[in-house]
C-alpha cells in the first residue's frame, strides 16, 4: 500500500473535531466518494475523534490518502495516550458506554468503514485505524 | 550589561519620541487607536524591554527575563487584532524600534565599528523575534477570534420560526456540537411554551452529518417536548444521512420522520385538525390564492 498524501491533526478540544471532520470532507470529495461514503467516513471521523477527545484525554488523527494499486482510499489512524480500553469486545458492543453516550460511536464506525483495526493496552493508549476505499 | 541594555535604559525618552516618530510615519490608525493610548503602550512596553534586556540576554527573548515582555507583546497583539489592525500593521509596531535603537548604537559605538556590529546584530536579533512573537500572538488571536465569531454567527442561525398557529419549526443549519444543540433545544422548548404550540419540527436538511451525538441531542429535545404536551417531527433526512443514522444503529423508530419539511408542515397541520384543501376555481376564488389552495379547520371530535 502507497500513501500519497499525509497530514496530522491534534485533537485537543471540540473544534478540533469539527476542523477534522472538514478535512475529512475535503479529502472524501477529493477521491471522488459517493455523497453516502463521504457521509459515512465524515461520521465515522466525528465518532472517533471524540472518543479520543471524551474518552482518551485528547491525541491525534493521521489522515493518509492510500493506494493498492487498484484502489485508492482514505485512512485515519486515532492515537491517543489516555486510559486505554480494559475489554475491547465489550466496547464494541451496541449500546456500551461507561460515559453518557449512546455507545453507538464505536460499533458503529466499525460499520461505516471498509476495514476497521483497533489495539489498546490499559494504562497506555488507545489507537484506532480505518480505511475507507473507493 | 550589554550596550543595548544601557542605551535603553539611559535614552529612555529619546528612544520613546524617535520610536513614537517612526511609529506616526510608517503605520499610523489613528481611526483605531488615539495618540495618548499608543504612547502609553509604548513607553510601557520599552520599559519593560529595558528591565529584560538589563536583567537577561538580549538575543534570548524566549527566556525568563523576558516573561514580562511576552506578556505585553500577547496583550498587544490580542487588543489590536480585536481592534482591527492588520498582521504587518502590527508587527510594524515592535519593527519599527529598530531604526531609533539603531542610530543610538551608532552614535554611542562610532569609535569602535566591531562593537557596533557585533550589538546592532544583537539588536536586530532581539528586535526580529520580539516581531515574529508579536506576529504569532497576533494570528493565535485572530483564530479565537474568528473561532468565537463562528460560534456566535451558530446561536444568529437557529431561529425559531411559527408556521401556523400552534406550530413551529426549527431548521437547523450546520454543524452541531454540544453546546449549539443546548442552545437549540432551549430555545426551541421556550418557544414551544411561549407560543403554546402541540407540535414542533426539526429540519436537519442542512446538517452536514448526525452522528450519535447529534442524535442523543435531537432525542433527549424531543423527548423533552413530549413532556410539555408537543410532539416533535424530524424532517429533512436525506438518504445519505438516513443510511449513516442506519449503520450506526441510532433508533429513530419512536420519532416521527418526513423526508421534507412541506411533509412534515402537511403532517403538522394534520395533527392539529386543519387540512389543506384545493380551493375550487370556479367561484373565482383562485386569484386570492396563488397556489389554490387553503388550510381549513377540519371539524374536532367531540370530547377530543
Ligand atoms: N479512545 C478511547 N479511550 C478509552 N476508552 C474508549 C476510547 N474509545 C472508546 N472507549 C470506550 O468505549 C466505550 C464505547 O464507545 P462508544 O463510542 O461506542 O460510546 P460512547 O462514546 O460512550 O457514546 P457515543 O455513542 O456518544 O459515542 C466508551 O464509553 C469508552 O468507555
Ligand atoms: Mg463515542
Amino acid at each position: 500500500m502507497t500513501t500519497l498524501k499525509s497530514e496530522s491533526v491534534d485533537i485537543a478540544g471540540p473544534t478540533d473535531v469539527v476542523i477534522l471532520r472538514q478535512k475529512v470532507r475535503a479529502w472524501s470529495i477529493e477521491l471522488k466518494f459517493s455523497l453516502v461514503d463521504q457521509t459515512k467516513m465524515i461520521t465515522a471521523s466525528s465518532e472517533l475523534a471524540r472518543n479520543t477527545l471524551d474518552h482518551g484525554g485528547g491525541g491525534r488523527c493521521l489522515m493518509e490518502m492510500v493506494s493498492n494499486g487498484a484502489r485508492s482510499g482514505l485512512r485515519l489512524t486515532f492515537e491517543d495516550h489516555g486510559p486505554g480500553i480494559p475489554d475491547i469486545d465489550l466496547a464494541l458492543k451496541d449500546g456500551y458506554s461507561t460515559g453518557n453516550g449512546m455507545g453507538l460511536g464505536l460499533s458503529g464506525s466499525k460499520r461505516l468503514v471498509n476495514e476497521f483495526q483497533i489495539a489498546s493496552k490499559v494504562g497506555e493508549g488507545t489507537r484506532i485505524c480505518v480505511v475507507r476505499w473507493k | 550589561m550589554s550596550k543595548i541594555a544601557e542605551i535603553l535604559q539611559k535614552n529612555e525618552s529619546e528612544l520613546l519620541a524617535d520610536w513614537m516618530k517612526e511609529q506616526l510615519t510608517a503605520v499610523r490608525r489613528r481611526d483605531l487607536m488615539n495618540d495618548g493610548e499608543l504612547q502609553a503602550q509604548s513607553t510601557d512596553l520599552l520599559r519593560s524591554i529595558a528591565s529584560a534586556a538589563r536583567n537577561g540576554n538580549v538575543t534570548d527573548v524566549s527566556g525568563s527575563d523576558w516573561a514580562g515582555v511576552r506578556e505585553r507583546l500577547t496583550d498587544i497583539s490580542a487588543s489590536r487584532a480585536k481592534q482591527g489592525f492588520s498582521p504587518d500593521e502590527t508587527a510594524l509596531f515592535v519593527f519599527s524600534l529598530k531604526q531609533p535603537l539603531f542610530t543610538r548604537l551608532r552614535n554611542e559605538l562610532a569609535k569602535d565599528p566591531n562593537a557596533m556590529f557585533a550589538e546592532m546584530w544583537n539588536a536586530t536579533v532581539m528586535v526580529d523575534r520580539l516581531g515574529l512573537m508579536t506576529f504569532g500572538a497576533f494570528l493565535k488571536a485572530k483564530e479565537q477570534l474568528i473561532a468565537q465569531q463562528a460560534e456566535e454567527m451558530l446561536e444568529l442561525s437557529t431561529p425559531v420560526v411559527k408556521l401556523w398557529q400552534g406550530i413551529v419549526a426549527i431548521p437547523l443549519i450546520g454543524t452541531l456540537d454540544s453546546n449549539r444543540t443546548q442552545i437549540v433545544m432551549e430555545s426551541l422548548l421556550s418557544t414551544i411554551v411561549a407560543t403554546n404550540s402541540k407540535v414542533a419540527i426539526i429540519d436537519i436538511t442542512g446538517v452536514p452529518a448526525v452522528d450519535t451525538l447529534v442524535a442523543q441531542h435531537l432525542l433527549k429535545t424531543i423527548t423533552a417536548a413530549k413532556l410539555m404536551g408537543a410532539e416533535c417531527i424530524l424532517s429533512g433526512i436525506r438518504p445519505q444521512i438516513a443510511q449513516t443514522i442506519v449503520h450506526l444503529g441510532i433508533n429513530l423508530n419512536e420519532v416521527i420522520t418526513k423526508a421534507s419539511l412541506a411533509d412534515a408542515l402537511a403532517t403538522a397541520l394534520q395533527k392539529t385538525g386543519k387540512t389543506v384543501v384545493r380551493i375550487d376555481k370556479q367561484n373565482g376564488k383562485a386569484g386570492e390564492n396563488k397556489d389554490g389552495a387553503e388550510v381549513k379547520q377540519t371539524p374536532e371530535r367531540k370530547g377530543a
